[in-house]
């Protein structure tokens, strides 16, 4: 692209890897594409050790096992170890479900540095109800072994309209779990969350109540417990930094080999996704078309281009203003200098007039029956 | 926070420090994160091997590098470390 030379380029330092759509839970705010169920090819044991040396060499550090469930691969403890042998430092990230004290060691032996487990809610109705499985006492269960095998134990809870005025007992229970971390991450609306949205998304009272709660919390929680708080854009009014920058920092790689700038980014028409079986990591960082689509400012419209603040948030999330303008151009419309800003009051009005009317539609949980809805 | 002189400092047991080829720097990682460290920082952090104490570290750093007067430089990035988890002291 214009003006932009492979030595502008920063090395990716992030590696998200997707080993596999399959997940036993079915929850309704999941990142995955609503159409994962189209796609049942999986990189083989041979591709992944190949992607994590080719993107090691280029300077990704911090590397993610994530999908789906990573524990469905039975390959998990091989790649593990040939992650650790390359000097990644390795996240898990899992619901838990399906693992067991002997795996926990194993993965410790084989090099994990770090299990991050999602928990849905404070009350097993509720946590069981979202997960769409059974799992409450077992991910509590393995909690406490993940902590008492030396890792470092992140708790991660999705919050969302549904489990947001549980914010008091949450903390609590990350505290008497023993969580090194916790994140509280307000959902995101992209993918499933998008699609059920007007469920999900609290209203402003009930975000600020519940910030302030876990604000109060982390003071008194100091040097023991580190909480992390991912605020919900839709009540900002400036976009996020998205992903550091397109291209800049983060490299994901899906089930299927295909490389993303972001785990969303599928969505976006006409990017062409590479995939790790026709071209090498540094190829597909360095010179491919999607990698380098968002890079750099030239690609901006108004009020973007001649914004201040656009080498701060790089102009918001693509896929947000794809998804809620419709145009992959626009400004980020969480950005109230935005021309579509609007369209973020109007989401809110929407989901306050359906908690409002009480008879809720049901939630559209992500499984395979409800992808296969989407193509 | 501050550093007890008396007692040793230990690199933090849930954090990792790793010298990057890429990048040419020493890193900090933990989970899902990543600090990118000077080169005196890292220094710094490499003396905190659990058996060194506050003024041990500033005594070898001064005679490795020889100079005087890096104990307030010293302490205060320690204190940062301890403040982020990166260090510990029993």
């Amino acid at each position: 692209m214009a003006g932009l030379h492979k030595t502008d380029i920063t090395p990716p330092r992030w590696l998200l890897a997707e080993l596999t759509y399959a997940c036993p839970l079915q929850c309704p705010y999941c990142s995955n594409p609503l159409a994962y169920a189209q796609n049942n090819r999986e990189l083989s044991t041979a591709d992944w050790k190949r992607v994590l040396t080719q993107a090691r060499k280029l300077g990704a550090v911090q590397l993610g096992f994530s999908g789906g469930e990573p524990l469905t691969r039975t390959d998990l403890v091989e790649l593990v170890e040939h992650a650790r042998s390359l000097g990644y430092y390795s996240n898990l990230i899992t619901s838990g479900y399906g693992l067991s004290e002997a795996k926990i060691m194993q993965l410790k032996a084989a090099g994990l540095d770090h299990i991050q487990v999602s928990i849905q809610a404070s009350t097993q109705e509720l946590n069981d109800h979202i997960a769409g499985t059974a799992s409450f006492h077992h991910k509590k269960e393995v909690a406490r072994l993940v902590k008492k095998h030396g890792y470092p134990m992140v708790l991660c809870v999705v919050i969302h309209r549904q489990n947001i005025g549980q914010m008091p007992d949450i903390l609590a229970m990350a505290e008497e779990l023993g969580a090194d971390y916790l994140e509280l991450a307000n959902t995101q609306y992209y993918g499933w969350a998008h699609i059920n949205r007007d469920l999900l998304l609290p209203t402003q009272k009930q975000f600020d109540q519940a910030e302030a709660v876990a604000q109060a919390y982390k003071e008194t929680v100091a040097g023991k417990m580190k909480i992390y708080y991912v605020v919900p854009d839709f009540y900002e009014d400036r976009p996020k930094a998205c992903m550091n920058g397109w291209g800049s920092t983060f490299l994901t790689i899906a089930p299927d080999g295909a490389a993303l700038p972001c785990h969303s980014a599928r969505e976006l028409p006409g990017l062409d996704c590479p995939n790790v079986n026709d071209y090498s990591i540094e190829d597909i960082w360095y010179q491919s078309k999607t990698f380098n689509f968002f890079r750099g400012f030239d690609w901006m419209q108004e009020p973007c281009r001649s914004c201040d603040e656009k080498f701060k948030d790089f102009g918001g999330c693509r896929c947000q203003a794809y998804l809620l303008t419709g145009n992959l151009y626009a400004a980020d419309p969480v950005c109230s200098k935005s021309p579509d800003h609007a369209v973020i009051g109007q989401a809110i009005a929407a989901a306050k007039a359906t908690a409002l009317a009480g008879e809720e539609k049901p939630l559209l949980f992500r499984n395979r029956k409800n992808s296969k809805s989407f193509f | 926070m501050a550093i007890d002189p008396d007692q040793p400092i230990a690199f933090s047991r849930l954090h990792r420090l790793q010298w990057e080829e890429a990048q040419q720097k020493y890193v900090i990682l933990y989970p899902e994160g990543l600090v990118e460290l000077n080169l005196s920082s890292a220094e710094i952090l490499k003396c905190c091997d659990g058996s060194h104490t506050l003024a041990q570290i500033i005594g070898e750093l001064e005679e490795k590098f020889a100079t005087e007067g890096l104990s307030h430089d010293i302490t205060a990035f320690l204190e940062v470390a301890l403040h982020n988890g990166w260090i510990a002291q029993n």
